[in-house]
C-alpha cells in the first residue's frame, strides 16, 4: 500500500509498505530516518518516541497505515520543531543575549554542538553527559521536548513519571535527570 | 609519575585546553542527539537482504532431520543455510574454547541455538521462511544444575572434549575449576569465637544493553567481506570469524559501528558470521537485526550461581578464616566461563584480611542458556555472598557492620588469596567512612501539603500505599574487582597517532580500534593527544582492524590500556617532533639541547615556559606518526591446585550505603537512594567517571530487586525472554545515587589511573539486599528480592 503523511514538516510518500509494517519500520528503513530506534520492538523500551499529531507514541507499535495523512515529529525533526515553537512563542529573534555570553569556543574536533542548530533538550543533554551509548536518546529527547512543553517547571517526580516510559541501560538516569533540569532552567532562564 | 595514593601532577600539557582531568564532552554527542549516530542496525545498503537465524525451540535434542525446501521455495527468499552448507572444516568457534557450532550439528544444547539461516529481500519474508524451516527434534534429557550434571549416568553436555581444562576438572560436565588454599582453614576456624555459614543463590541477569545485535556484511570483489559491526573487540571476532569462512584475516575488513552498549554481552560473536555467510553465499549485502526476543538468546548472560561460604572471627571481631565453594552455571557453551571461574575464586574473600582460606570455584556445562562476560565478571556473585556474610557475623558479633569491615579492610601491602600482594592504595576503609559520611535522605520524603507522592513510595503509581506499612532500611557494602585481562592473558593494546599540520594548525590524529560502546574512551583518547602533545585539535579515527588489536571493551581495561597506548604513542610523537626540531633550530637556541621541552598550546616550550618555536614551523609538510603496541605489567596463570600466582594487573574499590523502604505488607521496595564512594586512581573525565559509576550502581540494583531470567527447570527453556517480562530498571525506579570520588594514584598505571567501570556493580547489589534485611528482618539469600521472599508467600 502507499502511505502518505508529514514528517518533521515535509509531506512523505512511502509506497509498498506491506500492512503490517510499524510507522518505526518505515520512517527507519524507507524514509532514510534511522533515528528512532528499534531497541525492543514492543512498546516497552521508548527508543522509538515520536510525536504523531503532538502526541509521544511508540512508533513500533503504530502500524504505518494509521500514520496516514497524519503529522509525525522525530529526533531528526526536533531542533526545527522546537525552534518554531519558540517563534510562535515569539523568541525567535537571532542569539539571546544569555546565550551568547554562555557560548564557549571547543576544539573544533569535538562534535559538543557548536556548528549544529540544537534544540535546548538536545543541547543539555550533552552538556549534562546524559549520553552513553546514545540508543535511548532519541527516544529519551522527544518525550523529554514534549513534557517541558507540557510543564515548563517540573518537579524531579514529574520528571522521573514523564520519563518511565523510556529505559536506558548506561545512565542510571542520573545525568538524564540533571539534563532535563538543565533545560528547564535554561528554558526558565533565557525566554 | 605520582607516587602512589598521592593524587597525579600533570606537567606535560597542563596549559592545554581540553587534555585529562577536564570534563570534555563526547566527540560523538551530537550525532547521537540528532538522530544521526550510525549504529550497527542503522546500516544499509543498496540491495541489501535481510538475515534472519531459525533458533532451537527445545533445550537440549538430537536433530533427526532439517527441511528447508518449503524456505527456498519462497517468493523473495535468496538463500537458506544449515550445518551442511558451513564452506570450510572449521565450523565451531569459542572466545577460549572453540566449542561453539556455527550451525546446530546433529544436536542442540540449549534453548534458541541458530540452526539455519535464511536470505531474503525483506525482513519479514525472512522470518516467514525460517517459520516453515521443518526441523524434527528427538528430545533428551536436560541438564540443568550441578546435581545432574555430575549424577553417575549424567549425558555429557560436549562429547570428546579435547581443551586445556578437561585434564583437571573433575567431571566433563565441569567447564573449569580453581582452588585457592592458602595457610590453614579448619586449623584456623578453632581460634573462632563466632562461625556464620550461608547458603546464597545470584540469579541470571542479562546486559540488557538497548541496541540489539545487528550489522551488515558486504560481499567484496576480491572474495573477501566488508563487515560493520556492534561488538567490544574487533580483532577478536575477526579471529573466529574469518577461519569459519576460509578467508585470511586480511579480506575480512571490520568497522565498528555504532554500539549501543555492550556491558559483555558482545564479547561473544553473535549474528558476524551468520551475515558474512549469506553475503558470500548470495553476492548480496547482507543486514541482520535481531528483535528484543532474539537478543535474550543471541547473547550469554551472567552466570547463575549458587554460592556456600563459611567465615569466622575472634569476639574481637577479626577474621579467623573463610571456607567457599562457588558452583557457576556456564551453560551449553563454554565462553567466558573459565576466566570467570578464575575471578569468582580469586575474589571471592573480599577486599578483607584472612589469612586462612579454602576456596573452590567451578563452573559447569548445562543445558541452560550460556552464561559468560557480564559487567563485574564473576566478582559480583561473589560480593554479594561475602558481604551478606560480613553483616551476619557483625550483628553475631553485636559490632556495627561498617566497623567490622573497617577492622578487616585490606590496604596497600595486604597479600590477596593468591599469594599475591596488593601493591597500589587499597583505601577500602576510606571508602566506607566516606559513604557513612554522606547525608541521609530526609525521611517519609513522599509526604506532601497535599498528601502522599505516591511516585516516591514503594509501589510507585500503581497507588499501592500512603505510607502505610512502610519501613526504611539502611544497608552497606564494599567490593573488589581485578581490572584488566588476568591469568597471565598478553593483554595489550596498539594505537597509531600522527601529527601533522592542516590549514595552518597542528593536528594530530588516534587510531586504534577500541571499541567505543558508550565509555566514552573517544573522549578520552582526544583528551590524552591534546595533554600529551600540547595540541587542541585531534581527530579520533574510526575503529577498524586496520590498526592493531586494542584489545577488548571490558575488564575496567580500555582507558588504563588502550589509554595506555595512546599516551604511549603520543610521547614517541612527540620525541620525533622535538627532534625534528632540534634538527632545524637547535643551532640557534641552546635551550633545544639543555632544557626539558614540552608541547603546549601549539608551541614548543622550555619547562620554564619560554616559547622555542610553533609546531607548525617544527612540522612544516611533514607528518610525524606512530604505530606501537602497549602493554601492562605481566600476570600470571593461577596455580591449578594451589591458587597461587600473581594473577591480576590491577584491583578497583567501591562501596555503597543503600537505603530503602519497604511496603513490608505487599514486598514491594523503593530504593530511596545509593551513596557510592570510590577510588578511581585519577579522574581522566570527571563527568564520564561519575556517569559510569551511576550506571553500574543501577545494574547492580536491578539484580537486587527485579532483573532475572527465568529458566524453566524441568525444560530448561527461557520463559521471560522480553522486556515486558525481564523487568529493568525505570527513571521512577531508580535513587538518587550520590557520589564521592577519591583519586589515589596507581604508580604502575598511565596517570595513576584505576579502571573504574566495572566496581560499583559490585557492591550495589548487597548493599541493597543489606538495606532490605534491615528493613524487614528477613535472611534473604537470594537475590533477586520479589515480592513473595518479602511477605512470606514465596
Amino acid at each position: 500500500m502507499r502511505v502518505n503523511f508529514t514528517v518533521n514538516g515535509r509531506p512523505q510518500e512511502a509506497d509498498d509498505v506491506w500492512e503490517g509494517e510499524s510507522l518505526l519500520y518505515v520512517l527507519r528503513e524507507r524514509l532514510g530516518l534511522p533515528g528512532s530506534k528499534n531497541a525492543c520492538e514492543q512498546g516497552e523500551c521508548g527508543s522509538c518516541t515520536v510525536r504523531l499529531d503532538g502526541v509521544p507514541v511508540c512508533s513500533c507499535l503504530v502500524a504505518a497505515g494509521q500514520a496516514q495523512g497524519r503529522e509525525v515529529v522525530t529526533v531528526e525533526g526536533l531542533a526545527d520543531f522546537a525552534k518554531q515553537r519558540a517563534c510562535g512563542t515569539g523568541s525567535c529573534g537571532g542569539t539571546s543575549l544569555d546565550e551568547a555570553k554562555r557560548w564557549e569556543a571547543d576544539g573544533t574536533d569535538s562534535q559538543t554542538g557548536e556548528g549544529t542548530e540544537l534544540a535546548p533538550i538536545q543541547q543539555a543533554f550533552i552538556d549534562a553527559g546524559a549520553v552513553q551509548c546514545g540508543f535511548c536518546t532519541p527516544g529519551l529527547l522527544v518525550a523529554a521536548d514534549e513534557m517541558l512543553e507540557r510543564n515548563p517547571n517540573p518537579t524531579d517526580a514529574d520528571i522521573r513519571e514523564a520519563l518511565s516510559g523510556n529505559l536506558c541501560r548506561c545512565t542510571g538516569y542520573e545525568k538524564i535527570m540533571d539534563a532535563v533540569r538543565l533545560a528547564a532552567a535554561r528554558q526558565s532562564e533565557g525566554v | 609519575m605520582a607516587a602512589n595514593g598521592a593524587p597525579t601532577k600533570i606537567t606535560q600539557g597542563s596549559q592545554t585546553k581540553g587534555g585529562i582531568g577536564e570534563s570534555t564532552l563526547r566527540p560523538d554527542g551530537t550525532l547521537k542527539v540528532t538522530g544521526e549516530f550510525a549504529y550497527s542496525s542503522d546500516m544499509w545498503h543498496e540491495d541489501m537482504l535481510w538475515g534472519q537465524i531459525l533458533r532451537s525451540t527445545v533445550a537440549h535434542a538430537e536433530i533427526v532431520s532439517i527441511d528447508t525446501g518449503e524456505a527456498l521455495a519462497m517468493p523473495g527468499v535468496y538463500a537458506v543455510m544449515t550445518y551442511d552448507d558451513l564452506p570450510t572444516d572449521v565450523r565451531n568457534y569459542g572466545l577460549e574454547i572453540q566449542d561453539t557450532p556455527v550451525l546446530a550439528h546433529g544436536k542442540v544444547r540449549h534453548h534458541g541455538e541458530p540452526v539455519a539461516i535464511v536470505a531474503a529481500d525483506h525482513p519479514e519474508t525472512a522470518r516467514r521462511a525460517a517459520a516453515k524451516i521443518k526441523v524434527e527434534y528427538r528430545e533428551l534429557p536436560v541438564i540443568t544444575d550441578e546435581a545432574s550434571a555430575t549424577a553417575p549416568d549424567a549425558i555429557l553436555v560436549h562429547e570428546n572434549r579435547d581443551d586445556h581444562h578437561i585434564g583437571h576438572v573433575p567431571h566433563p560436565n565441569i567447564v573449569h575449576r580453581q582452588p585457592i588454599v592458602r595457610g590453614n582453614a579448619d586449623e584456623a576456624a578453632k581460634r573462632a569465637d563466632v562461625i556464620v555459614k550461608g547458603e546464597y543463590y545470584f540469579g541470571m541477569q542479562d546486559q540488557a544493553f538497548l541496541g540489539p545485535e545487528s550489522g551488515l556484511a558486504v560481499p567484496a570483489e576480491d572474495g573477501g567481506v566488508d563487515l560493520y559491526i556492534a561488538t567490544q573487540w574487533l580483532h577478536s571476532d575477526l579471529r573466529q570469524i574469518a577461519p569459519v569462512l576460509g578467508l585470511p584475516e586480511d579480506k575480512v575488513r571490520m568497522t565498528l559501528s555504532g554500539v549501543g552498549g555492550a556491558f559483555g554481552g558482545r564479547e561473544d560473536l553473535s549474528m558476524q558470521i551468520h551475515a558474512c555467510l549469506l553475503a558470500l553465499r548470495t553476492g548480496k549485502p547482507v543486514k541482520i537485526v535481531y528483535n528484543r526476543f532474539e537478543s535474550f538468546f543471541g547473547h550469554v548472560h551472567r552466570h547463575p550461581a549458587k554460592l556456600h561460604y563459611e567465615h569466622g572471627a575472634t569476639k574481637d571481631g577479626k577474621l579467623t578464616h573463610m571456607k567457599c565453594r562457588i558452583v557457576l552455571d556456564g551453560g551449553a557453551y563454554a565462553s567466558a566461563s573459565p576466566a570467570v571461574v578464575g575471578n569468582a575464586s580469586s575474589l571471592s574473600v573480599g577486599p578483607y584480611v584472612i589469612d586462612d582460606v579454602d576456596i573452590e570455584a567451578i563452573a559447569l556445562y548445562s543445558n541452560n542458556p550460556p552464561c559468560g562476560a557480564m559487567r563485574g565478571f564473576g566478582a559480583v556473585q561473589a560480593c554479594f555472598a561475602y558481604e551478606a556474610q560480613m553483616d551476619k557475623l557483625a550483628k553475631k558479633l553485636g559490632m556495627d557492620p561498617v566497623e567490622f569491615r573497617q577492622l578487616n579492610a585490606m590496604e596497600q601491602g595486604t597479600i590477596m588469596p593468591t599469594g599475591q600482594p596488593v601493591d597500589s592504595p587499597a583505601p577500602v576503609a576510606e571508602l566506607l567512612r566516606r559513604v557513612k559520611a554522606m547525608p541521609m535522605p530526609p525521611e517519609r520524603q513522599w509526604e506532601s501539603s497535599e498528601g502522599a507522592d505516591v511516585r516516591q513510595l514503594p509501589g510507585g503509581l500503581s497507588n499501592t500505599t500512603h505510607g502505610e506499612g512502610v519501613v526504611r532500611g539502611v544497608g552497606y557494602a564494599v567490593g573488589i574487582k581485578n581490572v584488566g585481562f588476568s591469568e597471565g592473558f598478553d593483554d595489550y593494546s596498539t594505537a597509531k597517532v600522527r601529527m601533522e599540520v592542516i590549514n595552518g594548525e597542528p593536528v594530530a590524529t588516534v587510531h586504534t580500534a577500541m571499541a567505543e560502546v558508550g565509555q566514552g574512551g573517544v573522549t578520552v583518547h582526544a583528551q590524552i593527544a591534546r595533554t600529551e602533545l600540547g595540541v587542541t585539535q585531534v581527530t579520533i579515527h574510526p575503529a577498524d582492524t586496520q590498526v592493531g588489536s586494542a584489545g577488548s571493551t571490558s575488564a575496567s581495561r580500555q582507558t588504563y590500556v588502550t589509554g595506555g597506548a595512546v599516551k604511549n604513542a603520543c610521547e614517541l610523537v612527540r620525541e620525533k617532533v622535538l627532534e625534528i626540531g632540534r634538527r632545524k633550530f637547535g643551532s640557534y637556541h641552546p635551550a633545544w639541547a639543555t632544557a626539558e621541552l614540552l608541547l603546549e598550546g601549539g608551541k614548543v616550550v622550555t619547562d620554564g615556559g619560554e616559547v622555542l618555536s610553533d609546531l607548525v614551523d617544527v612540522l612544516g609538510d611533514e607528518a610525524v606518526e606512530v604505530e606501537e603496541e602497549w602493554r601492562h605489567r605481566p600476570t600470571e596463570a593461577f596455580d591449578l591446585r594451589t591458587g597461587q600466582g600473581n594473577g591480576h594487573v590491577q584491583y578497583s574499590f567501591a562501596a555503597h550505603r543503600a537505603v530503602v523502604e519497604v511496603d513490608t505488607e505487599l514486598g514491594l521496595v523503593k530504593v530511596i537512594e545509593l551513596a557510592c564512594a570510590q577510588d578511581v586512581g585519577k579522574a581522566l573525565n570527571p563527568l564520564s567517571v561519575i556517569g559510569q559509576i551511576q550506571g553500574g550502581t543501577i545494574q547492580g540494583m536491578g539484580i537486587a530487586v527485579m532483573e532475572e531470567i527465568v529458566v524453566d527447570p524441568r525444560t530448561a527453556k527461557v520463559r521471560n525472554p522480553s522486556f515486558t517480562d525481564y523487568l529493568l530498571p525505570t527513571i521512577l525506579d531508580t535513587p538518587t545515587i550520590p557520589v564521592d570520588v577519591l583519586e589515589l594514584a596507581d604508580e604502575h598505571a598511565p596517570y595513576g589511573l584505576r579502571g573504574i567501570g566495572e566496581a560499583p556493580t559490585l557492591s550495589s547489589t548487597p548493599a541493597v539486599l543489606a538495606a532490605i534485611r534491615n528493613a524487614t528482618g528477613l535472611a534473604l539469600d537470594r537475590t533477586p528480592v520479589r515480592p513473595e521472599h518479602l511477605t512470606g508467600t514465596a
